[in-house]
């Protein structure tokens, strides 16, 4: 059963209902006037009516989702059958001027809709079946930069002899980092183990770089507990330094912003422009990676923006607030 | 060892701080082996440079990814002066470059470093060749921050920042900078593809820096003859018709 809550299904909803009225009026009207006046007339009362439909089963989200996966869709079916048909009683009256529609015509319209949307949902569903999705986002998993390896173990070489502790302590963190990097990339994680890794993988940068790379968390209204994907800041912070730290002779601030409002989190990552602009490509594919893995966990819901602000360029990533552990692909009935 | 040969004076360059501790404590595990005197360390190219001319060094361990001047434009520079150090690179990881090294015509490093290959690359260091250095840099296009010319035996490098126009004249082209002029050896297409973005063409023979430009005039009598004029330098220089068109449109947009 489709979470109807979301933008992503409401959004193909909206289209297919619209495209299924276009058609109606197009096989029932000769020209174009005649085409605008019948199309109008009918959104204005289509559009409240598919509405308050979604509202309903957006509602019942939860409910829905508990039931037998039969019992979901005939109660489904019934809403959205049910509020058309009341909407039409309510508003045919008012709609000054437009013809009224035959409620027997309308409860039928909605019900081969709704039957229709169900299917496609269910098809989608399978198509994206937890283990093909689950592959996807293992290949899709953030790799580390050999440049980093290798420069990391180098540094970690350089402290055995001279500070054994912190060459323990550079070691751990990269044991960390590599558990995270091999380990399952299906399963969301709360923010504040991400937050955790990258000040672990900022640790060993700063090994080598010492005072060029400098850092400012912003975290104080970060919500510790919300689930994001793994792997979304580090990579984003180590792009930050290969392409705006390391060129730069005096090195730079990294700047970590994370913060909740209403119903989404919000991680902003900001590093200086380095003028040196060669190594551009490598930078496209891990952000192309990123908005990937955000689309497969969650679909039109999850947005990332690049900015570029005069010196400084900005990645903003929106990713809906949640708690709640769930699969990546839609939500599937039980099934034997 | 057999002949008690003067140890090898060495200078290490590296922009990270571990990396060049690296390189001392296994050059003095190898002491026995090969006696090394380090000479420095530099953490740019730049700074290499100044320090290889007060102090004349037989090898040069240097990194290729540095910020500011990286190793490939030092090695470059190096090899104006009569008698260039040897050369040997030092890289993390660069698929790339490695493709080319291992024309067996480079001596490199790959960090962490061993201390049995240091020893073989310095044993068998010697000085690049420009025509593997080319080769090097076509692999890693990456522009320059400085022309360099030798002079009297000593490398004058020229900031590219400090360039007002560069000339082609028969073999050589020349460098204007606002205190004086320079000769070097090099083709203006070359130099044009590699600073597009610094230096505008206004005739065959002459590129001038975008940022420098001052006036753009019109020569009394001669029908369709421009001339331009750039900071700090009352010389009038010619613009082609050619040129001149495209001349116009950068300074509208701008």
């Amino acid at each position: 059963m489709p979470n109807f809550c979301h933008l992503g299904v409401n959004l193909r909803i909206t289209l297919t209902v619209e495209a299924a009225l276009v058609a109606g009026v197009v096989a029932r009207v000769a020209d174009a006037q005649a085409f605008w006046a019948e199309f109008i007339g009918l959104s204005a009362l289509a559009q409240p009516a598919l509405l308050l439909t979604l509202l309903a089963l957006c509602a019942a989200g939860r409910w829905l989702r508990s039931q037998p996966y039969r019992l979901g869709v005939a109660f489904t079916l019934a809403l959205g059958v049910a509020v058309p048909m009341l909407v039409t009683l309510w508003l045919s009256p008012v709609l000054a001027g437009g013809e009224t529609y035959p409620l027997i015509g309308v409860a039928l319209f909605s019900l081969l809709l709704g039957a229709g949307l169900l299917a496609y949902f269910n098809l989608r569903a399978r198509a994206l079946s937890p283990a093909i999705t689950e592959a996807r986002l293992q290949a899709l998993q953030a790799r580390i930069r050999p440049h980093f390896l290798f420069n990391s173990l180098n540094a970690v070489l350089s402290l055995v002899r001279s500070d054994p502790r912190r060459a323990e302590r550079a070691l751990e963190n990269m044991a960390d980092l590599f558990r995270a990097l091999m380990g399952n990339a299906s399963q969301l994680a709360p923010l504040e183990d991400e937050v955790a890794l990258t000040r672990a993988y900022l640790e060993l940068e700063q090994l080598r770089l010492g005072d060029r790379l400098q850092v400012a968390w912003h975290i104080n209204k970060m919500p510790a507990d919300a689930l994001i994907p793994p792997l979304v800041i580090q990579p984003l912070v180590e792009n930050a330094v290969y392409h705006g730290i390391e060129p730069l002779p005096d090195g730079g601030e990294i700047s970590l912003n994370l913060y909740r409002s209403a119903d989404k989190v919000h991680i902003v990552v900001r590093n200086p422009i380095a003028t040196d602009a060669s190594h551009h490509k490598g930078n496209r594919i891990a952000l192309a990676n990123i908005r990937e893995r955000l689309l497969l966990h969650f679909d039109l819901d999850a947005q990332l923006k690049l900015e570029p602000l005069g010196a400084v360029y900005q990645v903003h990533i929106v990713i809906p607030y949640t708690r709640e552990r769930t699969q990546p692909a839609p939500a599937r009935p039980h099934r034997r | 060892m057999n002949a008690p040969n003067p140890p090898l004076r060495v200078l290490i360059v590296d922009d990270e701080a571990p990396a060049r501790r690296r390189l001392r404590d296994v050059l003095a595990d190898c002491a026995d082996q090969l006696p090394v005197d380090i000479v420095g360390e530099a953490d740019n190219g730049l700074d290499a440079l100044n320090q290889i001319q007060q102090h004349p060094v037989d090898a040069v361990l240097l990194d290729i990814r540095m910020p500011g001047m990286d190793g490939l434009e030092c090695a470059a520079h190096l090899n104006t002066l009569d008698k260039p150090p040897a050369v040997i690179f030092s890289t993390a990881y660069e698929a790339y470059a490695c493709q080319a090294f291992d024309l067996n015509a480079v001596d490199y490093l790959l960090k962490p470093v061993r201390a049995d290959r240091l020893l073989r690359a310095l044993s068998r260091a010697h000085s690049l060749s420009d025509s593997v250095l080319e080769r090097l840099r076509a692999v890693h296009p990456k522009a320059r921050t400085h022309l360099s010319v030798n002079e009297k035996g000593r490398i004058v490098l020229i900031p590219v920042a400090d360039i007002l126009y560069l000339k082609a004249e028969l073999k050589y082209v020349t460098v204007r900078t606002a205190a004086r002029e320079f000769l070097i050896e090099e083709s203006l297409t070359r130099l044009e593809s590699e600073w597009g973005d610094t230096f505008l063409r206004i005739h065959r023979n002459c590129l001038v820096a975008r940022a420098r430009i001052r006036e753009i005039g019109k020569l009394p009598g001669e029908d369709d003859g421009h001339f331009l004029r750039l900071d700090g330098l009352d010389e009038r220089l010619m613009v082609s018709r050619r040129q001149y068109s495209t001349l116009r449109e950068t300074f509208k947009s701008a």
